[in-house]
């Protein structure tokens, strides 16, 4: 059986938007900064998308801008941000532990600069706390970056809380709302956020091709500069296909939310029922407030990386936060933020499910991981230390 | 997956010499969990040859692959013979390994040598710790806080 589930990574593209694509790089070729009729055919396709996605947010059409992808996003809004807050003499940046590296690479850069960068702690939950939040916040803070969903153990944040305790204090919000999106509700009204970030290919649609929501009035400045396209605020030819596949897929997956977030619950609920039988592991965030594709272990006395290997033989992806698969030697940092210590956080799992899960393929994964977990535990001389009582277990 | 050679893959898939001696005549434990990888090695020593060699490891596909190479290269061969193993030559009959897994091989190293010295030790035999240079450096310190 052949078992896709890591579509927190990558998503397969919705038929549909496939087809949008297709259909959008034969029939509307003309650049949309051209004056002549396929030019502004093109131009008119690229604002019904911008029209689309804006709606499907909540927000104005003129409010969102395309992009490459989540990380251009998160990079723009956060340094778009700083660069006001420098001009004001606001130099503090409120973050957490868990965001994606796109956020929290760009405030290492804003650190080294001189700014003043807070990242909170998060629970053992996988979630920040607001009393934490609300303490940090002062005068000097020019923006505050919490994520919507993590990327890992899909614990979703208190956003909408977020957003209301910044905009009492005047405060920039930006949300990563990448695993978010076509995942549950997002409206950036209810959320209250100034920023909001987002990616084609979590939800069906292409890669390379994202968004950035920017509210009315807030600051925002170009990365890429050469022309006049993004009204300014992003040089370069847009991907008309990519943007039109984008637009669809997210209509789609909107559309569909409440069936497809209906099913990953019960699926996800099930998956984690049958890895729980495992002894000695553990579901890493939240189990109820996270996303409903979201499965995230950790199993003890075993090592990610080989894990995966092994999972790959039997036809499942799955995707871990040990150190090996990062390529550096320390495990996930969300791992570790939830208070996993490096011995177990080297032995984790992520499986993330997508609409096109099967029950039949719960089943198969609920048989064959702690088979694998078995079997690497078997030739673990950590199992067996924990097993003889040399090593005291953790999990 | 093609981050690994043929080879390494079929010595994760399949390892040799898996498990545990009970009455091995020497026994080396080197790596941390806490970087993510150990590996045990287990020798039953006569008249001076490895005439059996086990492994268990903890940690990634490399790092077994590793494991297994290394008891197959040094099984059946004199103990002088065992130590002059690198992790150069266990990387090289693995037909490469990505250079961020190199370290595994190094580990593969350290556990023979640490074995053997083992076996030294219990049978109090005389030994020159140049013999064993792969003990020299301690692996379990490395990336105490990442780098």
């Amino acid at each position: 059986m052949k078992v896709y589930a890591d579509n927190a990574a990558t998503t397969r593209m919705r038929a549909s938007a496939l087809a949008a694509y297709a259909e959008a790089a034969e029939n509307y070729y003309g650049n949309p900064s051209s004056l002549h009729s396929d030019g502004q055919e093109a131009k008119s396709l690229l604002e019904e998308c911008r029209e689309q996605i804006a709606t499907l947010l909540g927000a104005k059409p003129k409010e969102i801008l395309f992009t490459s992808g989540g990380s251009e996003a998160d990079n723009q809004a956060i340094l778009s941000a700083a660069h006001l807050g420098k001009l004001k003499g606001k130099t503090k940046i409120v973050s957490t532990a868990i965001e994606h590296h796109a956020v929290l690479h760009t405030l290492s850069k804003l650190k080294r600069e001189g700014f003043d960068v807070v990242l909170l702690p998060v629970g053992t939950d996988g979630i920040v706390k607001l009393s934490d939040l609300e303490r940090a916040l002062d005068d000097n803070t020019c923006l505050v970056s919490v994520m919507f969903a993590n990327n890992e153990i899909g614990t979703i944040q208190p956003v909408e809380e977020i957003g209301k305790l910044c905009r009492e204090r005047k405060i920039l919000f930006h949300t990563d709302a990448v695993q978010a999106v076509g995942h549950t509700e997002v409206n950036v009204e209810k959320i209250g956020c100034d920023y909001l970030a987002l990616s084609a290919h979590k939800f069906g649609g292409p890669k390379g091709v994202g968004a950035l929501y920017t509210r009315q009035g807030a600051p925002l400045y170009p990365l890429i500069e050469g022309g006049a396209q993004e009204r300014g605020k992003r040089a370069g030819t847009e991907d008309l296909p990519a943007i039109k596949a984008m637009a669809v897929a997210m209509n789609e997956a909107v559309e569909t939310l409440p069936e497809t977030q209906k099913k990953l619950t019960y699926l996800r609920n099930k998956l984690i029922a049958g890895l729980e039988k495992v002894p000695h592991c553990a579901l890493n965030g939240d189990r109820d407030r996270r996303l409903p594709g979201n499965v995230s272990f950790c199993f003890e006395g075993i090592e990610g990386e080989s894990l995966l290997l092994l999972l790959d033989d039997k036809g499942i992806s799955a995707s871990s936060g040990s150190a090996c698969t990062s390529g550096s030697l320390d495990p996930s940092h969300v791992l570790l933020a939830i208070g996993r210590v490096h011995d177990v956080a080297h032995g984790s799992l992520r499986l993330t499910l997508g609409p096109d899960n099967t029950e039949e393929e719960i089943d198969y994964m609920i048989q064959e991981v702690p088979k694998v977990v078995g079997y690497l535990r078997n030739m673990s001389p950590v199992w067996r230390d924990l097993q003889q009582g040399k090593r005291q277990y953790i999990l | 997956m093609s981050l690994y050679s043929e080879k390494v893959m079929d010595h994760f898939r399949n390892p040799r010499n898996v498990g545990v001696i009970e009455d091995a005549d020497g026994v080396g434990e080197v790596g941390n969990a806490k970087c993510g990888d150990i590996m045990k090695m287990y020798i039953k020593v006569e008249n001076d040859i490895l005439v059996d060699v086990k492994f268990e490891t903890f940690g990634c596909g490399s790092a077994i692959a590793s494991s297994s190479m290394a008891t197959e290269m040094i099984k059946g061969k004199p103990l002088k013979e065992a130590l002059l193993l690198t992790n150069k030559a266990v990387t090289e009959t693995l037909d490469g390994l990505p250079a961020h897994k190199l370290h595994c091989s190094v580990l593969a190293e350290e556990a023979v040598q640490a074995a053997v010295r083992d076996y030294y030790q219990r049978n109090n035999i005389p030994y020159d710790e140049k013999d064993f240079p792969a003990l020299d450096h301690a692996h379990d310190t490395h990336g105490e806080d990442g780098q």
